[in-house]
């Protein structure tokens, strides 16, 4: 396992380090510091990828983020990676890599038939067939299914984990190449925070296989010294593997760090990535540029990349990429990997120069060794399927846009490397909200003005010549710093100076003209991912799909995993054309987040599983889970359902806790109920604005229902609120509504009636309250507590005492949600368990019994008391509830103006009543429509429905309460319960009162 | 019809045809036209309902000296923004019947228009957390069953086996109970849906007017007479305005309030794969829903932000909790990679349902207020749309969500209950 | 995640806050006295401005304190902050 295409000397790669990986179910060798891509290069292996569509052969185009091609899968089972870009991945011991989306393999893809029909299948053609027989999509769309998606998600729970940091600083720069590298460097020097990010495992971006010095030194090296400066410099953060993929308002970045896949499985630790969630003050951008495809017939051919990626293969990582090398390029760059391929020994069979007169300082430089250049000249046509064997090159006419004449000269090599030009990586300033300009001195998009405080640097802004970069980086740090508060640069030496500069003189081409016989544009691919090729294009123009939104919707021109970081510009320029408008006005499609696709687990962190919400515990939650507890949520709260008897059914277990309720005496955990505590003169009349009834009535020491409204007239919420002084109240909330009043009063007091003074506190927390509920209850009370007189005339219904339980300072309320006489006692929440232990053993003798909400349920539905939320939706008044006594006509308060309006006072409104089902052993089901007749046809206009409905022990049937139209007058009438099944069951309305409608038993 | 050329019918053999001319042949969609001096009827809005409106006016009511008019390109509003959610599981009779036109109208579309609007009748689950969420859910199913609509209660075995890789545990945090499923929903070409009704309204002649901002509404005596455009002054014996997002502007322009706020709502996609997830999986109660393309791309909705907002685009800490949410629902789908986010604007109604009817300004009609839930409606709403422009009286399914019901106090609650405003 | 400046806290992310909407919808001080119309004006209708508005935030996971913020909706710019109560700010 020797790898042949390894150079002998040169790169950043470790050669003493194997690395042994599997690529495909073979076994390959690379090094130390490879990524996949260049050790499956450095062992001759150019194929590795089939195309989405057309399943063609493909092989590995770039080097970094822009690859389209190269996307395998990673690992196996729980750590299966889809989508993978050869590209970024690097290598470990172990690692397995397979292609996607070909069967049964690579080499011999069946979906390569697809390639065949291509020409049925252009951009768009399943809008325009699969429609006969009407009823037959979904069968065509079942086999286009099957030929969807690139990778396989796992199917097993992810066994990694991963967090989040987040991060304030002065200025974050974006990329870690030359320009990105002395922005930083300024800004350090000028004092100020820094965190700088790059993609890549190392910083250095381009410096990491250039071909320049800087300040006499080779760009490595001048790397190396710049990073040992930053790293001793405090509050300087360098982050590899980080990219920043997101900018959004406020000057919020996130950055996504790999910190564990390029490790071997068995050396990993920690979390798998982290999100950076950064505040910047200023940013700086240095993303760089990539280089643009050409775009030829059979461009997709194994063997044509981008000459920048060669060089990187070459220089960094020491492989031969071909051995008898064309390169096609319309500018000056591509000759600096004319020279990395000489110098690595590669034979250059030619250089085709689509500029008329090519010049540039990389060309004089390859010039001198000699070269055969074709100037004015375009590759049109590649030969060979699986590898490149040959270019046809044609010599272009003048305006580009055909050929001069229709002699080819056909060229043998193994490898093309093209340069069509440089596209700057405008994508984070575009999401900042910029809007990226046409430059047509370099044909390409560059950032426009600003529009937070960032800057562009570097490639990112069209200077392409490391002397720009380097000085633009420089001068943007100090000016960023110094923004921040920190100028001490001024005083430190100037910025690494140097070089020659580049000539970009670039002769624009963004289609090569087809060759002779060739139909326009087919098979010159723009979006390799996706195979959009030009004739794609140039039919969406045709057929009105004029907005370049349109074309990228209609081709899926860019919509991959690249996000068409390499073609979209050629797809636009070559839609400008067609449409004769010029690129600036064909504009671009938006460049969204995110810049490089991001692991869902590392965006969801740790908020999964018991974090994904926090859960709330009474403290007396381990008692409850001591005694068998079932728990239903309700909110963020765990709340015991039912306390089952081994053997017990839930119904058992309600009806025996019901019965306790009513017979003896029972007892629950209440402490979920929001609780606010309000004080201030003003207090009262607060109360009186946002509650329905009167308050100012209520004396110290009393209690009253009250309920709330909203602006329009709907129940919103329902408590009990004591009176512990004059301007002192203790209002309780629903269990689920707590955040939500307490949000919705203050929110009254301080924008509309700031001239109160009333002042809130929550404190759902600090209190447990325990309900003890039924005949027995005083006795119980009696025996814990000796202070408070419990006599029923000297302690009456709806009025608290406070006094000590159970040697704790306490306050009982007497008041009752089950009709039963009850109590309930509030203690400072540290000391539940022991007040809880003592109920109980004061209870004991009167078999106390402990009952959830389920059993809470039943008990206030015997006696029609309504849950907020469950009896109500939000659509229903105090009216429709038949709670009109609690509605003071004497007074103003939140809502009541909207009873007025014409459809609140309508008389047929839902109204709250019971039901009572005729089958003795049927609960209705909740959620059950009521309709007049047992038999209906659809549409049936809805009049009601239940809401509410158990088996009750007390009266040994079934009761409901159900909301319906115009309930009150049709009580004894007979409906019909849908059962969600077209059956329906019958049931009589009734007062929605079944138990004690006087009331005596709470006042006992 | 006005001197439109025959539509060129897509079909197989049209495809084989233009195939053997390198689809060198193909008519362009729809024809780019110079706005005229004036219509009969001006639609505001060149998205899916704008279009569809234009399409019905044509077909249902013989009005075909229609223009509709859009600021940038078609379908560029929500119509290409959402995640193309179709179902008619709406709680009140009002809604529900609305949708379900809507939803019989899908089903005979891409026939209808000779465009193939993809769409798929995978079925829609809505899962229930809680027990309040599945007496929430009987409700709205046995409500549904009551209109004729199609709906049944599944429970947590049976989510389970539609939906292998969803987390059914029942020691999740919020561990799904059931669901509700409508099989006949889905999802459907987002884009195809503004191209083909576009398609099919140019061929009745309609002219569609793309890049022509609608900069003022011109009134005389109460009543609408054209539109003041960036393309210049256009007049219209009739206004409908369609334009979601910027609805209160235009609005405002007429002299009326509108109970709307505007909101980004954002949605994001993962990267292709083979699929796993065959069905729409929509929870309120974790604040995610699903779907996966006939490309591989997981389809996620996320959250509106708190704040109105009219920049299409959203807050990350939105994303973030969408994400947490259907990592929480769907763990095996952590290490699938998130590709790209988007932002669309939302008009906000108070009871989540829109607004549709006739207006104060006597010609002047609006359509707006769908919420985060506006594409499933597109033929319906447009069908009932035509119907109350060309009748200057509202179609019965839409008839009850008038502007009026702000003053009435006949709200349509859709999130009091089910709270599935998608 | 807006950076939302309090003006009682100083700047702090868009997760601690609670947006309430647009400011400046004053309560009828006496509903009787208003039509219908004017009531559900005041209940729904909203101005919903594109551009430059002010709007309530609410600190709820800071000093709960309400309080104006005037912000651009199309860039979410924020020009300036108001404590409630103060000179000329209606709620």
């Amino acid at each position: 396992m020797t790898q042949p295409a390894r150079l002998r000397h040169g790169g950043r790669i470790n050669r003493d380090r194997p690395v042994a990986f599997t690529f495909n179910g073979r076994q390959y060798l690379g090094c130390e510091g490879d990524t996949l891509a260049s050790a499956l290069l450095a062992n001759g292996v150019h194929m590795v990828a089939r195309s989405w569509k057309y399943h063609r052969p493909r092989g590995i185009v770039g080097a970094g983020a822009e690859e389209p091609n190269a996307i395998v899968q990673l690992g196996e089972g729980s750590r299966t990676v889809p989508n993978a870009r050869a590209t970024q991945v690097e290598i470990h011991e172990g690692l397995i890599a397979r292609s996607v989306n070909c069967w049964p393999g690579l080499e011999f893809d069946l979906l390569s038939l697809n390639g065949l029909f291509s020409r049925l299948l252009p951009a768009g053609f399943y809008y325009k067939t699969f429609m006969w027989p009407k009823s037959f999509w979904r069968h065509y769309e079942h086999f286009i299914r099957k030929a969807a998606g690139l990778g396989e998600a796992p199917t097993e729970r992810d066994p990694d984990y991963y967090e989040k940091f987040n991060a304030h600083c002065d200025v974050l720069v974006a990329g870690a190449g030359p320009a990105g590298l002395t922005a930083a460097l300024a800004a350090a020097r000028s004092g100020a925070r820094v965190i700088i990010a790059d993609e890549q495992s190392e910083p250095g971006g381009s410096l990491l296989h250039a071909r320049e010095s800087i300040d006499g030194l080779p760009a490595v090296s001048w790397l190396r010294r710049t990073l040992a400066e930053l790293a001793a410099i405090p509050d300087v953060r360098v982050l590899a593997r980080s990219t920043v993929f997101g900018y959004h308002d406020h000057n919020f970045l996130a950055i996504a760090e790999r910190l564990t896949d390029h490790l071997a499985e068995d050396r990993r630790r920690g979390p798998r990535e982290r999100i950076w969630r950064v505040r910047a003050k200023q940013v700086i951008l240095a993303t760089g540029a990539c280089e643009r495809p050409l775009v030829f017939t059979n461009n997709d051919r194994p063997g044509v990349m981008l000459a920048s990626a060669i060089s990187i293969y070459t220089r960094r990582y020491a492989v031969r990429t071909g051995n008898n090398a064309v390169i096609f390029t319309n500018n000056d760059s591509a000759y600096a990997t004319v020279l990395d391929l000489l110098d690595a020994g590669v034979r250059v069979a030619a250089v085709v120069d689509a500029r008329e007169q090519p010049r540039g300082p990389h060309l004089e430089a390859a010039r001198q060794r000699g070269i055969n250049l074709m100037a004015g000249s375009a590759i049109v046509d590649v030969r060979g399927r699986r590898r490149v064997q040959a270019a046809v090159v044609a010599s272009l006419g003048a305006d580009a846009n055909g050929l001069r004449g229709n002699d080819t000269t056909v060229v043998d090599c193994d490898l093309i490397g093209v340069s069509g030009g440089h596209s700057p990586v405008v994508h984070l300033y575009a999401q900042s909200g910029g809007r990226p300009l046409f430059d047509e001195g370099l044909a390409a998009f560059v950032p426009g003005p600003a529009v937070q405080t960032q800057r562009s640097v570097g490639g990112c802004r069209g200077s392409f010549a490391l002397a720009d970069c380097l000085r633009e980086g420089y001068e943007a740090g100090t000016a960023a710093a110094r923004e921040t508060g920190h100028d001490a640069a001024a005083t430190l030496p100037p910025g690494p100076g140097t070089l020659e500069r580049h000539d970009y003189t670039l002769r624009p081409l963004w289609r090569v003209p087809d060759p002779p016989g060739h139909a326009r544009g087919a098979r010159q691919f723009l979006d390799l991912q996706n195979d959009v090729s030009a004739s794609d294009v140039l039919l969406a123009a045709r057929e009105g799909y004029h907005s370049v939104e349109h074309v990228k919707r209609y081709t899926a021109l860019g919509f991959g995993t690249d996000q068409g970081k390499l073609g979209n510009i050629n797809g636009l320029a070559i839609l400008a054309q067609a449409l004769g408008q010029d690129i600036a006005a064909t504009g671009t499609t938006t460049f969204r987040p995110n810049y490089t696709p991001v692991t869902f687990g590392a965006i969801a962190g740790r908020d999964l599983g018991d974090l994904f919400e926090p859960i709330r515990l009474t403290a007396l939650h381990a008692w409850h889970v001591e005694h068998g507890a079932e728990f239903e949520n309700v909110g963020q709260w765990k709340r015991p359902w039912y306390y089952p008897k081994p053997g017990e059914s839930m119904h058992e277990a309600v009806r025996r806790e019901c019965h306790a309720a009513r017979n003896a005496v029972a007892m629950m955990d209440a402490s979920t109920l929001g609780k606010i505590d309000i004080q201030g003169p003003d207090a009262a009349e607060f109360l009186n604005r946002v509650y329905t009834n009167n308050w100012h009535t209520l004396k110290v020491g009393q209690c009253r229902y009250g309920l709330m409204l909203r602006e329009d007239g709907m129940v919103m919420d329902d408590g009990v609120t004591s009176r512990l002084g004059e301007n002192h109240f203790y209002m309780t909330t629903t269990t689920g509504g707590a955040a939500r009043v307490y949000a919705w009063l203050e929110r009254w007091l301080q924008t509309e009636w700031p001239e109160l003074k009333v002042y809130l506190t929550s404190v759902t927390d600090h209190w447990a309250t325990i309900a003890v509920v039924g005949p027995r209850s005083r006795e119980v009370m009696k025996g814990v507590c000796g202070d408070i007189d419990f006599g029923a005339a000297s302690f009456p219904f709806m009025s608290f005492r406070d006094g000590t339980v159970a040697e704790v300072a306490a306050r009982v309320a007497r008041i009752s949600f089950s009709g039963e006489l009850a109590y309930e006692v509030s203690v400072p929440a540290d000391y539940a368990r022991h007040v809880w232990k003592a109920l109980m053993a004061a209870g004991a003798p009167h078999g106390i019994t402990p009952y959830g909400t389920e059993a809470m349920h039943v008990l206030r539905a015997e006696k029609g008391y309504i849950i907020v939320g469950q009896d109500t939706d939000g659509s229903l008044t105090p009216q429709d509830l038949g709670m009109e006594w609690i509605v003071s006509k004497t007074k103003d308060f939140i809502g009541r103006r909207s009873f007025a309006r014409a459809d609140t006072a309508r008389p047929d409104r839902k109204q709250l009543v019971g039901l009572q089902s005729a089958d003795p052993a049927l609960v209705l089901p909740e959620g059950g429509q009521i309709v007049d007749r047992p038999q209906w046809t659809a549409p049936v206009q809805t009049t009601g429905h239940v809401t509410s409905s158990y088996f009750s022990d007390a009266l040994g049937r079934p009761i409901a309460l159900a909301v319906l139209q115009s309930g009150r007058s049709r009580i004894g009438q007979t409906i019909y319960v849908t059962l969600g099944d077209g059956r329906v069951a019958p049931a009589t309305i009734t007062h929605p009162v079944f138990l004690d409608r006087e009331g005596k038993r709470q006042h006992g | 019809m006005q001197g439109a050329p025959a539509m060129q019918r897509y079909s197989i053999f049209s495809l084989l045809r233009n195939a053997l001319s390198h689809h060198e042949r193909w008519q362009a969609a729809w024809r780019s036209p110079e706005p005229r001096p004036a219509y009969d009827v001006v639609i505001v809005g060149g998205g899916g309902h704008g279009l569809a409106t234009a399409y019905y006016l044509a077909r249902e009511h013989g009005i075909t000296n229609v223009a509709v008019l859009e600021q940038g390109w078609l379908g560029g509003g929500n119509t290409g923004r959402n995640t193309t959610i179709v179902r008619s599981n709406y709680l009140w009779d009002e809604a529900a019947h609305l949708y379900e036109l809507s939803l019989k109208l899908w089903e005979g579309l891409s026939q209808d228009i000779n465009y193939n609007v993809m769409f798929s009748q995978r079925g829609v689950l809505n899962l229930g957390h809680s027990l309040q969420d599945m007496r929430d859910i009987h409700r709205r199913v046995n409500a549904n069953r009551l209109q004729g609509i199609d709906a049944e209660v599944l429970n947590a075995a049976q989510v389970k086996a539609m939906v292998p890789i969803l987390n059914t545990s029942p020691g999740a945090r919020y561990p799904v109970l059931g669901a509700s499923l409508q099989r006949r929903g889905g999802v459907a070409r987002h884009d195809a849906v503004a191209w083909g009704f576009a398609r099919a309204a140019d061929a009745r002649g309609v002219d569609i007017i793309q890049n022509c901002a609608v900069t003022g509404i011109r009134r005389e005596n109460g009543r609408v007479v054209g539109v003041e455009t960036s393309r210049g002054y256009i007049g219209a014996g009739k206004v409908g305005v369609v334009a979601a997002g910027n609805s209160s502007v235009l609005a405002a322009m007429a002299g009326l309030r509108l109970p709307l706020e505007s909101h980004p709502l954002q949605a994001l996609v993962s990267e292709p794969m083979k699929p796993v997830i065959h069905t729409v999986i929509m929870s309120n109660a974790v604040h995610g829903y699903i779907s996966q393309s006939d490309k591989g791309d997981l389809v996620i909705g996320a959250g509106i932000d708190q704040y109105a907002g009219y920049g299409q685009r959203g807050s990350f800490h939105v994303i973030e909790g969408t994400l947490a949410a259907i990592v929480e629902l769907f763990p095996s789908l952590s290490r699938v990679r998130m590709n790209r986010q988007w932002g669309g604007i939302v008009d906000i109604c108070p009871d989540a349902c829109p607004i549709l009817g006739k207006t104060p300004v006597r010609g002047l009609y609006f359509n707006c207020g769908w919420g985060t839930g506006g594409f499933k409606a597109t033929p319906g709403s447009g069908f009932v749309f035509a119907h109350t422009i060309a009748r200057d009286e509202p179609h019965p399914q839409n008839a009850a969500f008038s502007l009026e019901r702000f003053t009435s106090g006949y709200l349509i609650d859709e999130h009091g209950a089910a709270g599935v405003a998608h | 995640m807006l950076l939302i400046p309090c003006p009682w806290c100083g700047p702090r992310a868009e997760s601690e806050f609670a947006c309430g909407g647009e400011a400046g919808i004053v309560r009828p001080g006496a509903p009787d006295a208003v039509s219908d119309a004017e009531w559900a004006d005041y209940l729904f209708m909203r101005t919903n401005h594109r551009g430059l508005h002010r709007e309530q935030w609410w600190h709820a996971h800071g000093c709960r304190r309400w309080f104006i913020v005037r912000r651009d909706t199309v860039t979410c710019r924020i020009d300036g902050v108001e404590k409630m109560g103060s000179a000329g700010a209606a709620p």
